[in-house]
């Protein structure tokens, strides 16, 4: 099995899915001949050609305004926002478009098909505008999926599924493990579906919850709780709508506590969310207020970038706080 | 690769010189006259007797359909409704053009499309009065149609939406080897939103089959024109887009017919788009919600009253020969007792299941929305009072 860093995976899997399905068409800013600003489309064009594989102008709302229309048209597209932080323009088309495309003509036409790729999150010193994670906006919207992978092994397989899944998925990529993060991936065709968190480490005192480079952030505070004798369970989410609440209840009745780190400000971030379900699921069994873990509630910051950010020594105190509540 | 030149073809000057509005004349096809006449120089389109009688029954019955149901929403038998009077011609001599595998993708002011492609008056009652016979499962206000099976885009309200999204339609039309495109209707205010801009440049980079069919009358809701925008029409935009364009007179219905048929054979054979400003006017109100004389003359209205499509697109059939004075009034008889039944009967058929309201938002209901459907029939049996019209179906 070959180490593949997250571009590389992205990159294979719509290799995978090119080839399997010639309705697949890939697009975006810059996606073309180039490859992407990041190199996620790199080869595309050259494998399958200008008409499968190709820049558009540079203009969100046209890009998902043309994708809803190829998707309702029975095509498969894949289409790129450059950077998560310019999606704004497109939001009109996402919301009142591509999520209500199949409830409002009585399931006659949907944009089911679509999925739209876009890097988000910070800690690649992007500033207020190449950092932010906008995860939340929309989880509110019924009729899209949200998704963000982990690491390479699940975006691979996550993006396979969003593709395959006949609903449109909006697959958020966290740029700042594109090459950071290297794990071993099978070439072979895998997909994972959508909607399941998954208990990556299994614990007794608490529950840790986190999504897409947080991971990674949350297991660095459960090995620097576990010096201290404290088992954690830790859950990648995966799925932002539908999330898997079940599997995140079933274990804060087993620990007693829940933990939730995400990178987007804490106010009506999508921790809100959960912890108002998950108090509602398991307000008995609680040992400590479910706690969040998250960005300021600011603009992403450039200089005091490090300081913004919920990691682990936070999530570390965060944690010893709830123990000894 | 190959080297680039980006100023290849940019000419030179050497004095300061401003581009202005009028330099580009981009006259109006003209072929029937208000008064039913051919303009002596204008050639007429190849069209026979039967698609003729066709696009003017419909323009009739889109007419007939638009009276009635403005009475029905006063009457309060319906929340809303839309007339498109005065546009006829516009709306039905584009559609006439088309073939039956072309995509309709339109605003909300195109029901003469819809009925000529056969929808029935049934067919639009069911929408009206979203009940469980309406194809879209009656989820939006009325007038919001769509039926996969006629190739007619369900409507959204949001304006100008469907304009990128034809590009795309007709990019997968190509790509899948379809002999057919898709039509996108708007209005000249819609095409102040960005995604009209978007759209255009889309389809004409990446070359998509479509035609892109403005209904210029004059006003989005009380806005006129000239508080829309300060270029010459809707038309000079394509041109800045790199898109061949065609401006019409509107209210002719068989300009409008030769428009779009020369820009439907030009979108097909060389695979790119084509802008048709059709210049017409919004004699009706822009819905039931507003009244016009708050913002517009009788005068005025006047002036286009003797503009009608329908007065003169009869005279000329008269003349032709093609059709004679009482087969209209057969015609208009018939109609208004089939639409008057059709909306009787539409309103009596109960709307969809309560248990529908969680279908669709997903392919299939995820677990949160099962719960939450669970929780409102839950809700709904103990105040039954509350919620006649679905009560019933819940049990006690």
């Amino acid at each position: 099995m070959a180490k593949l860093n997250l571009l590389q995976a992205i990159n294979q899997a719509l290799i995978t899915a090119m080839t399997e399905d010639e309705k697949v068409v890939v697009f975006g800013e810059d996606v073309g001949h180039f490859g992407g600003v990041f190199r996620a489309t790199s080869h595309l064009q050259e494998k399958f050609g200008k008409a499968r594989c190709f820049n558009t102008p540079l203009t969100e709302q046209g890009i998902i305004g043309f994708a809803n229309g190829l998707a309702a048209q029975g095509s498969v597209p894949v289409a790129e926002i450059q950077f998560g932080d310019y999606i704004f323009p497109a939001f009109d088309q996402i919301v009142n478009e591509t999520a209500k495309f199949r409830y409002r003509s009585g399931g006659q036409f949907s944009c089911g098909s679509l999925t739209i790729r876009t890097p988000y999150g910070g800690g690649i010193a992007g500033g207020h505008y190449h950092s932010q994670s906008p995860e939340a906006f929309f989880s509110h919207i019924p009729g899209l999926k949200v998704v963000v992978p982990r690491d390479p092994y699940q975006a691979k397989g996550l993006l396979l599924g969003a593709i395959r899944d006949d609903n449109p998925v909006l697959f958020m990529e966290p740029k700042r493990l594109y090459r950071a993060s290297v794990c071993e991936v099978p070439e072979d065709d895998y997909s994972i579906g959508l909607g399941k968190a998954e208990v990556i480490q299994e614990g007794t005192d608490i529950t840790l919850l986190a999504w897409g480079a947080q991971v990674e952030i949350i297991q660095k505070a459960a090995a620097m709780a576990l010096e201290d004798g404290v088992s954690c369970e830790i859950i990648d989410l995966r799925s932002i709508l539908p999330w898997d609440a079940q599997t995140v209840a079933e274990s804060v009745m087993k620990t007693g506590r829940l933990l939730i780190n995400h990178e987007a400000p804490v106010t009506s971030g999508f921790g809100s969310e959960i912890a108002a379900h998950i108090q509602e699921q398991c307000f008995l069994y609680l040992e400590a207020p479910i706690t969040r873990v998250c960005g300021l509630d600011t603009p992403y910051p450039l200089a005091h970038e490090k300081e913004y950010m919920p990691d682990e020594y936070k999530t570390y105190e965060a944690l010893k706080r709830m123990l000894n509540y | 690769m190959n080297d680039r030149n980006h100023l290849g073809n940019v000419s030179m000057t050497h004095e300061v010189r401003i581009i202005e509005n009028g330099l580009l004349d981009i006259p109006m096809l003209a072929i029937l006259d208000a008064d039913g006449t051919v303009y002596p120089q204008a050639k007429e389109p190849e069209i026979d007797q039967q698609l003729a009688v066709k696009m003017y029954h419909t323009m009739l019955y889109t007419r007939m359909l638009d009276e009635r149901m403005v009475a029905a929403q006063r009457q309060g038998r319906i929340s809303f409704y839309l007339a498109s009077t005065g546009e006829e011609a516009a709306v039905v001599g584009s559609a006439a053009a088309l073939s039956a595998d072309d995509m309709i993708m339109s605003q909300y002011r195109e029901q003469g499309a819809l009925a000529f492609r056969g929808y029935t008056s049934a067919q639009f009652m069911n929408q009206m009065f979203s009940n469980r016979l309406d194809p879209n499962k009656g989820r939006q206000m009325p007038i919001h149609y769509g039926d996969k099976a006629l190739n007619f885009m369900t409507i959204s309200s949001p304006l100008g939406t469907q304009i990128p999204q034809a590009a795309g339609y007709a990019y997968g039309q190509k790509l899948a080897g379809n002999d057919a495109l898709t039509i996108c209707y708007f209005g000249e205010g819609a095409a102040s939103e960005g995604d009209f801009h978007a759209g255009l440049n889309m389809a004409a980079v990446l070359n998509c089959p479509v035609i892109f069919f403005c209904r210029n009358n004059g006003y989005a809701i009380s806005t006129p024109a000239e508080e829309q925008f300060a270029g010459y029409g809707i038309a000079s935009r394509g041109i800045g887009y790199g898109v061949r364009t065609i401006r019409v007179d509107g209210n002719d219905p068989l300009a409008v017919f030769s428009a779009t048929v020369k820009a439907h054979e030009l979108a097909l054979s060389a695979s790119q788009p084509v802008l048709i400003e059709a210049m017409t006017y919004r004699l009706a109100a822009h819905s039931t919600s507003d009244d016009p004389s708050g913002y517009r003359s009788k005068k005025e209205e006047e002036k286009w009253r003797l503009k009608d499509p329908i007065e003169r697109f009869k005279v000329w059939l008269l003349n032709k020969g093609w059709l004679k004075e009482e087969d209209t009034e057969q015609y208009l008889k018939e109609v208004r007792s089939d639409i008057l039944d059709a909306l009787k009967t539409a309103e009596k058929v109960p709307v969809n299941p309560i248990s529908d309201i969680v279908e669709d938002v997903y392919s299939e209901v995820p677990w949160h929305l099962k719960a939450q459907r669970e929780a409102l029939l839950e809700h709904i049996k103990r105040y039954p009072d509350k919620y006649p019209k679905t009560s019933g179906e819940v049990g006690k």
